[in-house]
């Protein structure tokens, strides 16, 4: 096995178990999806309209639970030390971090939203593409988020800062993936939506660990 | 195979504050150094700077011909205070993973397994391991991957005598091989080394 698949396998396994990992992520999403009808009311039509946005809003938000200790853990305990000492560039080592990350908490909310989605009204023919829409948007919180949760490393309160931090950058891709869920509900064109929110993701993964590994570097000086 | 390491009138900063300035040391294969000081002097730090975590202030950290990126990324073992064990994974996982990442092989992590008796040790979760035992794993590292020059801090701090003694022998055998040792320390090193006092 290459390093990278060493430490891939390695990332999936600890933020599977890590607090705020994809059960944790799970319920939260359920918890604000129960809550929705609850703060709008019971009204089938009224749910029915806002369901599919309110779903990925509620997936950007249990994003954010995972990722405050994205690199928080391996800072403390020496971890992210040995980790630069490999030939394998950090910025590589930042790129596998977030994907093992997605692997373990986008997938399972990725699963979660189409069912969320539907309880709450939205067509079920709306199911393939919000799953879609969760798994490519995983993806740019993931990446994005771990922006954020570099650049919060050794700050008192790490998690908050994070979400501060991150939060704005969420907004285009919860537009896009929003736009073309509700597009596609309308009859309408969605591809454009999800085009873009594709894109989004393309470059959060391209760009994003350059900017984590110089925040790590940064942490670790 | 990294054969030098030679430290010029380095100077390290730390939060504003200047640790210490003018420090030289040269090191060739086959010899160790070991760091003294007092507490706050800057002796991790400068680990951290030969290890490449901290930039210096003014000076030079060189390792003979090779290139510095090059050196720290295939030839250094850095065992901090911190040993980077995930608690909830068991000692093989941690060994292997670290083995790999290193450089090293299956062979060489069994041969570390034994040196180091964690063989009963294996299936046990990180949490559950004595200070010693976890430095004893942060100590397989070592041995499982050969690297030239290991960045050591406090190594002996959380060991019995017997493995302090054990270990100084593993330090010799990899001196005798020609490595190179840079050791923070407040108690002697047990090996031949040059001692160098790092104050402000």
């Amino acid at each position: 096995m290459s390093r990278a698949w060493a430490l891939l396998a390695r990332e999936s396994a600890l933020a599977w178990g890590r607090g705020g990992g994809p059960l944790v992520s799970v319920g939260f999403y359920a918890g604000v999806a129960t809550l929705l009808p609850l703060a709008i009311g019971p009204e089938s039509a009224r749910l029915a309209a806002v369901a599919p946005g309110a779903a990925w809003v509620a997936l950007a938000l249990a994003a954010l639970l995972s990722l405050d200790r994205l690199f928080e853990r391996d800072f403390e305990d020496g971890a992210l030390d040995l980790l630069v000492l490999s030939p394998i560039p950090l910025e590589i080592v930042c790129a596998i971090k977030c994907l093992g990350q997605w692997i373990a908490t986008a997938a399972p909310l990725a699963l979660a939203a189409p069912v969320a989605a539907i309880a709450l009204g939205a067509e079920p023919r709306l199911a393939p593409l919000i799953c879609a829409c969760a798994l490519i948007g995983g993806l740019a919180f993931s990446f994005v988020g771990g922006i954020g949760a570099a650049l919060s490393l050794g700050a008192r309160r790490g998690g908050l800062l994070t979400a501060v931090i991150v939060l704005p950058l969420f907004v285009p891709p919860v537009i896009f993936g929003g736009g073309a869920l509700d597009a596609l509900a309308g009859g309408l064109p969605w591809t454009s939506g999800f085009l873009l929110l594709a894109a989004y993701a393309a470059g959060a993964v391209a760009l994003g660990p350059i900017a984590m590994a110089a925040a790590c570097r940064n942490a670790l000086s | 195979m990294i054969c030098a390491l030679t430290i010029q009138n380095l100077a390290l900063r730390r939060g504003g504050r200047l640790l210490f300035q003018g420090l030289d040391l040269s090191l060739k294969a086959g010899e160790a150094a070991a760091l003294t000081g007092r507490n706050g002097a800057g002796k991790t730090s400068l680990l951290r700077a030969v290890a490449g975590f901290v930039g210096p202030e003014t000076g030079s950290i060189a390792f003979g011909d090779l290139d510095p990126s090059e050196a720290r990324s295939e030839h250094i073992h850095f065992a901090g205070h911190h040993d980077g064990q995930k608690p909830a994974r068991t000692v093989r996982e941690e060994l292997d993973f670290w083995t790999l990442w290193t450089g090293g092989t299956a062979e060489s992590a069994r041969l570390a397994l034994e040196a180091l008796e964690l063989g009963s040790l294996l299936g046990l979760e990180v949490r559950r391991l004595s200070a010693g035992q976890r430095r004893r794993l942060a100590f397989a590292r070592l041995l499982a991957a050969p690297r030239g020059l290991w960045l050591l801090d406090e190594p002996l701090s959380p060991l019995d005598a017997d493995w302090r003694a054990r270990f100084a022998a593993m330090m010799a055998e990899h001196l005798a091989k020609g490595g190179m040792i840079v050791a923070a320390v407040h108690d002697p090193l047990p090996i031949p080394a040059t001692i160098v006092e790092v104050a402000a």
